[in-house]
């Protein structure tokens, strides 16, 4: 296998809670981000899922460098990020771009979709001739299907799904290797949901880019992702191909979040094995010890109380092949079918179902 | 027939020109069913449920046609007053954000508890048993410490439950859910659609659910009706639409969408855009957007037709497109 | 770190926001009006199109923000009076032949006579000419007070609000000081020792006790607009701190500093006239409506004709600039958009 185009070692954000207005004091800290580590590869596509709070979109920050970390590592080709600044910063955030989930605030209204479009080139003149970025932004606005001759307008013309698509063009505009899209379909209608995911997977095949595509929603991650990691509370509950998390799951948490998400297949309603998780996310400022999920856990035992459950193999499948054998922090984990057997003979296609048992 | 929608009309004045948000809309409940209402951002399905409820904003809103049946009454035709007290305690309504549908300066008791004080003329110490007993009946925990918190106190999902509480404090025989779970996290969204649809069975009521969400439909729904543009292009009990689709429209979303259950090729995309409601094209409003389209679609507005999968069987289907029967068979 | 709650398609959008009184802006632009399929659409049958074309010609929110103001009755009324105090402060001679300070002790409190239209104050001076050359007085004085504010409050305020921790702390407490001190009592300790006949130290005090208020707005503006996901985005992208501030937060955030500096500008008008009518804001020869109120008052029973003039160009003038800010602010208003 190739060597990964980015590596995530045991990262670590804190946000301090201080009190006090002019001295302050800290008082504590929200653990967004605990002890996360994954790897990604050259042109794949790495889903991660959670709920709200559960670190996602800061990992996603993190990984783009719009927040340092309070530890660990971020190598991308080899070379930690984490420390960089100025000139050598600068250099790698060329590589590493990001696409966000609200198109509403994340263009700015006083600006043309030209001069959106056309800001990574004045601030990265070296990629672009100044002669040339007007081309180039046209280019841009065709390659993700907008009409060129828009280039004037501003964003509050466009729909929600448009300027997503402007949101991508300005994400392309200096090649960059890695994309890291933060629910970039979440905020739009189904319907034009499925024109965004189509033109991202395109774009994937045309200019040979990683992604780190984060998500609440289970269905679109699984549909663009190779691998998927499922977070809890700050930490990956759960690592593995899609195929591994959505049919061979044995990690509770990614049980219990598979068997909530409704089908849209009614007759899916009678025969779904259902888990209805009581109680709430606890506060990441002060979360349990031990395992994070055992406060919400029906198989949790005092094990999980003292003892925090390392992401790897579970010892149960360790030795075996077969797509059970994938990383899941669970000291009981199990296989657990959730996800009906796929519909019929609509599976084929890319990657899906070619696991050996 | 516990409510019926009748050809409802109702249009936005705004500073750009007449925007028609519902154009002739007509839909049932009955008592113990659950009625989804699909439909997109501007679809009308939001709006179309407020005027159900009487809360529209009039003006810039103006309801200009149709009839709003409640028992065999007709809601457009009654006084405010009138309106006001059906309002809460014959039908009621769950929206989707509940931190901003509750005063944040009052205790969650107290908000539940005015229900039974304004409608029912309890005394406060009787309405705060009842808002204890309430909220015990959406499963919050240890109700009885938490009925004194203020709603901010709450998580998104226990703030749901209380919104559900409050809407079911008098025993209403409607209720409408706007996006009722399309705010709260999955696991968290599992726990509150359970929740409404054991009460609905409980209490014997009808429920309006309005959604967007194609998965939250199958999972609770009887019967559907898509909107789209104001109007409802295809109304059918919610095996058969999942099944067989009789419209373009209803038949694109159910492609378009990715499936947990399996890892599909690209995507089904409708092209285009949902219509701006100030110029909705001409003919079927889905048109521009059709695989199907054909010059009729471009000019004549599609009336519902009755659609039967096989001959004489009629399962109460109907669908807004000329071209019904090849879009069930193909 | 509590992530932001997912935004998802509600039906609201469409229609209802849409209804609020000017904000039909989100139909009929944003969703697109005709639908047209571009050819060659990448993605073959079933991609998907983003055709939906933009009604118009390309439009900037400020442009759009002049198209609602040129409507407005009120800016349009409050501009005119606006254009016309300005002319008559540059050109005063245009509309007056006299002298504000040549004055006949002899036509002293005598009322109004072909010429003199307004009659004559107690020193015989012309009230006609010395309202016109008033007028002068209160422009400079509310234009530059409103410019020092804005100046020097949105760049403290900017700062703080783009880099926030210790010196936003000092700066929130400073405006908290400043606050707590009353205008008018204020001005009679500070102005009291000064000797200078200019409008300096008065503009001075003005931006002194002033730019506080623009400050927090500043501040509070820069802090909403920083969180918008553009700046991020632009950050994401290598973009240094002033290209940020400049390009990506100023614009967005100068909107409610403009405003409430017009609005201001009204207040410093009228300031200025009650620090001059308590003798201790701008000094004769200087002509100003302040000092000709102080100066009639005491005669308001026999002579109310040398009250009424200058009193009322200053509250006309007050007004117009109070209502000039108002209509930008509802032109600016996003939430109105």
């Amino acid at each position: 296998m190739a060597e990964p185009i980015l590596e995530v070692r045991d990262l670590v954000k804190h946000y301090p809670l201080t009190r006090g207005i002019l001295f302050k004091k800290q008082i504590g800290a929200v653990r967004a981000v605990d002890g996360v580590s994954f790897a990604l590869d050259p042109g794949e596509t790495l889903g991660i899922v959670g709920e709200s709070g559960c670190g996602k979109s800061t990992v996603a920050k993190l990984v783009v460098n719009l927040e340092r970390p309070t530890s660990g590592v971020i190598r991308y080709k080899g070379e930690d990020i984490t420390r960089l600044s100025g000139r050598a910063l600068k250099a790698v955030r060329r590589n590493i771009q990001m696409v966000f989930q609200d198109p509403y605030t994340s263009l700015n209204p006083r600006m043309t979709v030209g001069d959106i479009i056309g800001e990574p080139y004045e601030i990265h003149p070296e990629v672009a001739p100044k002669g040339d970025r007007r081309r180039r932004v046209r280019e841009l606005l065709d390659v993700v299907g907008l009409n060129p001759e828009y280039i004037n307008r501003y964003p509050h013309q466009f729909s929600g799904g448009q300027r997503q698509r402007i949101g991508i063009a300005r994400g392309l505009a200096l090649r960059p290797e890695i994309i890291v899209a933060d629910e970039p379909v979440s905020a739009l209608d189904v319907s034009v949901q499925a024109q965004v995911i189509n033109l991202m997977e395109r774009l994937q095949d045309e200019f040979g880019l990683s992604y780190i595509f984060i998500a609440h929603d289970l269905s679109i991650v699984r549909h663009i992702s190779d691998r998927v990691g499922v977070m809890y509370l700050g930490r990956l509950a759960e690592i593995g191909s899609d195929a591994e998390i959505y049919e061979h799951p044995t990690h509770p948490y990614t049980q219990a979040l598979l068997s909530a998400v409704p089908l849209p297949d009614p007759t899916a309603r009678e025969h779904r094995d259902r888990i209805i998780l009581t109680g709430d996310v606890p506060s990441p400022a002060n979360p349990p010890s031990g395992c994070r999920f055992r406060t919400r856990c029906w198989k949790a035992r005092e094990r999980c109380e003292v003892e925090v459950p390392e992401l790897a193999v579970p010892e149960a499948f360790r030795g075996l092949r077969g797509p059970a054998a994938h990383p899941s922090a669970c000291h009981f984990a199990e296989e657990r079918q959730i996800v009906p057997a796929g519909g019929g003979g609509n599976g084929e296609g890319r990657d899906s179902r070619r696991e050996t048992q | 027939m516990l409510l019926e929608v009748r050809d409802l009309q109702v249009e936005f004045h705004t500073r750009d020109g007449v925007a028609r948000a519902v154009n002739g809309v007509s839909y049932a409940v009955d008592a113990g069913e659950t009625l989804a209402v699909l439909g997109e951002s501007g679809s009308g399905k939001s709006v179309t449920a407020q005027a159900v409820m009487g809360i529209l904003d009039m003006p810039p809103g103006r309801i200009t046609g149709g009839q709003v049946l409640f028992q065999g009454r007709d809601l457009l035709r009654l006084k405010e007053e009138q309106r006001r007290r059906i309002r809460g305690a014959e039908m009621a309504m769950i929206f989707q954000d509940a931190l901003s549908s509750l005063n944040p300066v009052l205790t969650v008791g107290a908000q539940l508890g005015e229900m039974f004080i304004v409608h029912r003329g309890m005394s406060r110490k009787q309405a705060r048993a009842k808002a204890v007993e309430l909220m015990d009946r959406v499963r919050i925990p240890a109700a009885r410490e938490r009925v004194d918190d203020y709603p901010h106190q709450f998580s998104g999902g226990m703030r749901q439950r209380i919104m559900i509480a409050m809407a079911l404090a008098l025993e209403p025989s409607l209720i409408i859910a706007d996006e009722p779970t399309t705010a709260l996290d999955v696991t968290v969204q599992a726990q509150v659609m359970d929740l409404l649809a054991e009460l609905r069975r409980e209490l014997n009521m009808g429920l309006i659910l309005i959604t967007h969400d194609l998965g939250v439909v199958a999972d609770v729904a009887d019967r559907i009706a898509v909107m789209y543009a104001g109007r409802i292009v295809e109304t059918a009990p919610v095996y058969e639409i999942y099944r067989a689709p009789a419209h373009p429209y209803t038949r694109g979303l159910l492609r378009s969408i990715p499936r947990l259950d399996q890892k599909g090729r690209e995507l089904y995309a409708i092209k285009g855009l949902p219509p701006n409601l100030l110029r909705i094209p001409p003919g079927c409003a889905f048109n521009p957007r059709c695989p199907m389209a054909q010059d009729v679609c471009r000019t004549e507005v599609p009336p519902l037709f009755e659609v039967a999968e096989a001959p004489g069987a009629a399962e109460g289907r109907r669908s807004a497109c000329y071209f019904w029967e090849e879009t069930l068979h193909g | 770190m509590p992530e932001p709650q997912s935004r998802r398609p509600d039906d609201n959008g469409g229609a209802i926001a849409a209804t609020g009184a000017g904000g039909g802006m989100d139909l009929a632009t944003s969703e697109g009006g005709t639908l047209e399929q571009r050819p060659g659409e990448p993605g073959g049958g079933t991609g998907g199109g983003a055709g939906g074309e933009a009604t118009g010609r390309p439009r900037s929110l400020w442009s759009d923000a002049w198209r609602d103001l040129r409507r407005n009755p009120v800016f349009v009324l409050s501009g005119l009076v606006i254009v016309f105090l300005v002319i008559i402060s540059i050109w005063p001679s245009l509309i007056t032949s006299g002298n504000p300070l040549s004055c006949d002790l002899a036509r002293a409190q005598d009322g109004s006579r072909p010429g003199h239209p307004f009659g004559f104050n107690g020193q015989g001076c012309d009230v006609y000419t010395r309202t016109v050359y008033g007028a002068r007085t209160s422009v400079v004085v509310g234009v530059l007070a409103s410019l020092g504010v804005a100046v020097v409050g949105s760049v403290l305020g900017g700062l703080a609000g783009f880099f926030g921790g210790f010196w936003d702390a000092i700066l929130s407490r400073i405006t908290d000081i400043f606050f707590g001190i009353p205008v008018v009592l204020g001005g009679l300790v500070l102005l009291s020792v000064v000797t200078s006949s200019t409008v300096w130290p008065v503009i001075g005090f003005m931006v002194l006790l002033g730019w506080p208020q623009i400050s927090r707005i500043a501040r509070g503006s820069v802090i909403t607009v920083k969180q918008n996901d553009f700046v991020q985005a632009a950050r994401a992208l290598g973009a240094s701190n002033p290209r940020m501030m400049l390009r990506h937060i100023l614009p967005n955030a100068v909107a409610p500093v403009i405003v409430v500096a017009t609005i201001a500008l009204g207040t410093f008008i009228a300031l200025e006239a009650t620090l001059s009518y308590l003798g201790v804001g701008l000094k004769p020869p200087t002509v100003s409506w302040g000092i000709d109120i102080s100066d009639a008052s005491p005669y308001i029973r026999n002579s109310p004709h040398m009250l009424l003039w200058p009193a009322g160009a200053l509250a006309i003038t007050v007004l117009a600039f109070i209502m000039l800010g108002d209509a930008v602010r509802d032109a600016l208003d996003p939430k109105l958009r």
